[in-house]
């Protein structure tokens, strides 16, 4: 897991910041999916999963309504095991009625090259049917390997290759803030 | 992540949760699913190696690296008597020479995945060698013990039977001590090896009466005793075994509420454990072979994970 | 005949002094015309003589040939070397000892002095025909179904009684066979753990205590083979007091090398009797230097690759020696150079009835001899040692003390350290 670290880095987004960029989010899928009645939110562990349950939070605060959220890990789906190795296998919890039918909204904290988010996809295809599927990130740094593109965007960053990004939040780091910092050996995955 | 599981000395107690936690995340991941397939170790091969006829420990293996899509060849060296053809170094460098990943090896003779490690580039998992050790069958246990009881440190555990013999003991003494549990072996002295209790695990106890411990253990693991030990005279016959070191209905009662009851398989029903007591809701034996095929997923996935 | 001037050697590690080799002895002749060779520094020690070979041939030609395995004790500084019955067919019989013993004129390198079976086929329950080897053209004095422990008390009796006829001995190697039923190593901590199944130390010590007994009352003599537990250390200290005829050996192996060897599965480091434990080396160098152990002998057993390179329960127990037995006894042994020539080299000739061997380079002496190198450091390459095996347990291993000359009969088998023929 991410520690803050020392390393220099520059704060893109900060706390009160976040929250705010959240709550756009929200209000938009709430717009786009007519009320987000037949919607579920489903986080990619690490920071999605926190991220999809404020999303939830926030839909419940501006329409007294209970989108069902859950955590789909993809981490048996990536194709870099041979590249990187064998990384801790994050939780998968399916809300109870499943995705079959539903409008899944997957959400994760940054999009870059999009391999996350087709793993997450053939991960989908493994456990349902859902009726359509979109994406919500916190922030989109660009440079995608991939025709992905995300439906919700918090903020678009455009970084460098040699830099990363980082998305620190209170339930998994303590603190709210998303850093601009320099790319550790092997880069941003 | 380690490159070979060969021993359950391999693991220590931060890597043996890694797999068990590794374990809980994939059943979760396929739990209620209809595909009960994950993609990652397309692309990879999985050799089971099998020197001895185990059709159960085979099919575990089978299932863990199908349901991670790796491809499986089956290599049967059958016929008992290591088939006087090729030698198991012969063997290895054909397996070397088709590119094998993993080799899953079962073998008669202690060691011999260690040879084999040294003879093939992919990793080497020991599934059970001679009377040394059978380090994936005590990490489902020790992952049964888990899902039932909800830890293994600090829980006090009995292996019951032919210490001597089992390689099943001898990897569950390994990891349960690493995980923090208290052993407690039980059996006839001719079948508890001499100085056993400093050999694999300080604070391994050995104890000879059975109905003193049972009423003390939270785990109690049946070993399967053959029948054939009697004819080295390692016990004077099953009768005598049975009403010493069986586990009945009687003996089942004098176990704490809570308490399982484990058995590594095959059974010899009315021998080390009566019919009661095997089909009673406290023997986990069913769950024991679900767990097996979960806990070799994950130690599949992170040896073959091992980054290069 | 060349006659040979050694200039400078150390004589068994003491006084300077040369050694004028001429018609097969040392003498104090005139040096007149004889080849010099500057052995500055070398120690001069009797040749030395093994007790316990496996030369295997006949039949296991594939692994040591009487030729390959003289060169690899002409290395070592052995000008004799006793080469065990455990042969295909057994040396239990007049013609194959004669063979034997040929095989070992022929090549030339060392003396083979044929051990002769105990019993037919090393079966345990016939007596081979001990008087018709010891009348043969090899002269067997020592016995041995070694390989094999003779298990029956009865048939141990008769055959110390026997060879006393014509001044034999039986050399046993003692292990009680139903108590070692698929024994792999050491019964000890290291075999729970490896779940290799245990050769246990009683094993050894029950047979060691019986036979002492046995040749204690019908006084014969008898030789323990490969002593390797503290326990029968005792009981050979016991029976040497008590009066019993009995003199031991141990190996080189059984000073050094421990049952932990046995944790990396490689059979290099099975044999028979297994590595045992620290304490029994600690008691084994002790008895070596007191002379309660008279003797060291490599149990030189060489094996072909396949017997080696399997698994452990498969393979063969035995491990290469003769080449390396000087080095590792000069290291661990505790002795000094006098004390060596005395364990390695007086002794066991004594006890095989070697009157040529054995014997200090003195004037007057066989110019059986070797000198050594007492500074030099070699590296253990088992490709490179001229047995016709490689199951060396020092591979790779750094040894004191070099073999530079070894002479037989006044006439060098290793030269500058290297084989002369
Ligand atoms: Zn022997």
């Amino acid at each position: 897991m991410a520690q803050p670290t020392a390393a220099p880095h520059k704060v893109i987004i900060a706390g009160p910041d976040l929250a705010r960029v959240v709550d756009r989010i929200a209000h938009q899928i709430l717009e786009r999916t007519g009320g987000a009645r037949d919607a579920v939110l489903l986080g990619i562990p690490t920071r999605g999963v926190p991220l999809a349950r404020r999303l939830a939070t926030r839909i419940h605060a501006f329409e007294d309504f209970e989108v069902p959220v859950g955590a789909l890990d993809i981490t048996l789906y990536r194709d870099d095991l041979r590249l990187r190795g064998a990384r801790a296998v994050g939780p998968t919890q399916l809300p109870p009625g499943g995705v079959d039918g539903r409008s899944v909204i997957l959400v994760d904290d940054v999009l870059f090259s999009g391999r996350t988010v087709r793993a997450a996809l053939d991960a989908l295809g493994d456990i349902g049917r859902p009726r359509l599927v979109q994406l919500a990130v916190l922030v989109d740094r660009g440079h995608r390997e991939l025709p992905i593109r995300a439906d919700y965007v918090g903020k678009n960053i455009p970084t460098a290759l040699r830099e990363m990004v980082r998305v620190l939040l209170v339930e998994t780091d303590g603190t709210d803030e998303v850093r601009l910092e320099p790319a550790p050996m092997g880069g941003q995955s | 992540m380690i490159r070979h599981l060969l021993s359950a000395a391999d693991l220590d107690a931060g890597t043996a949760t890694e797999v068990l936690d590794t374990a809980a995340r994939m059943d979760e991941a396929i739990a209620d699913r209809e595909v009960k397939k994950l993609p990652t170790l397309r692309g990879r091969t999985v050799v089971n190696l099998f020197y001895e006829d185990s059709t159960r420990t085979r099919i575990s293996f089978e299932a863990a690296a199908k349901r991670l899509s790796a491809d499986v060849i089956n290599f049967s060296a059958k016929g008992s008597s290591v088939s006087k053809g090729e030698s198991l170094k012969d063997t290895a460098l054909t397996l070397q020479a088709m590119g094998a990943d993993a080799v899953v090896i079962r073998h008669p003779a202690s060691g011999a995945p260690y040879q084999l490690a040294g003879w093939v580039n992919g990793s080497v998992l020991n599934a059970g060698d001679g009377t040394h050790e059978h380090p994936t069958q005590a990490l489902l246990d020790a992952y049964t013990m888990r899902s039932r009881l909800g830890r293994v440190d600090g829980l006090s555990v009995a292996i019951v039977g032919d210490v001597l013999h089992s390689r099943v003991a001898r990897s569950n003494v390994l990891l349960l001590s690493a995980l923090g549990a208290k052993v407690t072996l039980v059996g006839p002295p001719t079948l508890l090896p001499l100085g056993i209790e400093d050999a694999l695990a300080s604070g391994t106890e050995v104890r000879y009466d059975l109905d003193e411990v049972l009423p003390g253990v939270d785990v109690v693991m049946m070993l399967r005793v053959q029948r054939e030990r009697m004819e080295d005279a390692y016990f004077p016959s099953a009768r005598e075994y049975t009403r010493r070191y069986g586990l009945d209905g009687a003996r089942l009662r004098a176990l704490p509420e809570h308490a399982i009851v484990m058995h590594p398989g095959p059974m010899n029903r009315g021998m080390e454990i009566s019919p009661e007591v095997a089909d009673s809701p406290r023997s986990t034996i069913v769950e024991q072979v679900a767990n097996g095929v979960s806990v070799r997923m994950a130690v599949l996935y992170l040896l073959l994970g091992g980054a290069k | 005949m060349t006659t040979y001037l050694l200039k400078g050697v150390s004589l068994l590690g003491r006084d300077r002094t040369d050694l004028l080799l001429a018609d097969g002895r040392i003498t104090d002749a005139s040096t007149a015309g004889a080849e010099v060779i500057d052995a500055d520094g070398l120690v001069a020690l009797p040749g030395l003589v093994d007790l316990h070979t496996h030369l295997r041939e006949p039949g296991r030609e594939d692994a040591e040939t009487v030729e390959s395995g003289s060169r690899a004790a002409a290395l070592g500084g052995y000008t004799a070397v006793c080469a065990m019955a455990n042969t295909e067919p057994v040396a239990d019989t007049a013609g194959v000892v004669e063979q034997v013993w040929r095989l070992g004129r022929a090549a030339g390198l060392v003396d083979v002095q044929p051990v002769g079976a105990v019993t037919v086929g090393l079966g345990g329950e016939q007596l081979a025909e001990l008087g018709a080897m010891a009348g043969s053209a090899a002269r067997v004095r020592i016995f041995s179904d070694d390989g094999h422990c003779v298990a029956d008390p009865r048939v141990m009796r008769r055959a110390l009684e026997y060879v006393k006829a014509f001044d034999g001995v039986i050399a046993q190697h003692a292990e009680e066979p139903r108590l070692t039923v698929g024994a792999q190593m050491h019964e000890g901590s290291v075999s729970v753990r490896l779940g290799l199944a245990g050769w246990p130390a009683v094993a050894e010590e029950a047979i060691v205590a019986r036979d002492a007994l046995l040749a204690g009352h019908v006084g014969a003599r008898l030789h323990v083979c490969h002593v390797s537990t503290a326990g029968s250390v005792e009981i050979l200290r016991w029976a040497k007091r008590s009066g019993v005829r009995v003199t031991a050996e141990v190996t080189p192996h059984h000073l050094l090398l421990t049952d932990a060897s046995a944790e990396s599965y490689d059979p290099v480091f099975k044999v028979n009797p297994p590595l045992r434990t620290a304490e029994d080396i600690a008691a084994l160098r002790a008895a070596l230097a007191d002379g309660t152990i008279d003797a060291v002998a490599t149990d030189h057993a060489p094996h072909a690759v396949e017997d080696k390179e399997c698994e452990w329960d498969y393979a063969r127990p035995g491990m290469l020696g003769l080449e390396t037995a000087l080095s590792i006894v000069y290291q661990n042994g505790g002795l000094d150079w006098d004390q060596i020539a005395e364990r390695m080299s007086r002794t066991p000739a004594r006890i095989a009835g070697l009157a040529d061997h054995g014997r200090d380079p003195v004037p007057g002496a066989p110019a059986n001899l070797t000198l050594v190198d007492p500074q030099a450091r070699w590296r253990v390459d088992p490709t490179a040692l001229a047995s016709g095996s490689r199951n060396t347990p020092y591979a790779g291993m750094a040894l004191p003390g070099r073999v530079v000359h070894t002479f037989l009969r006044g006439e060098p088998t290793v030269f500058e350290g290297k084989a002369t023929r």
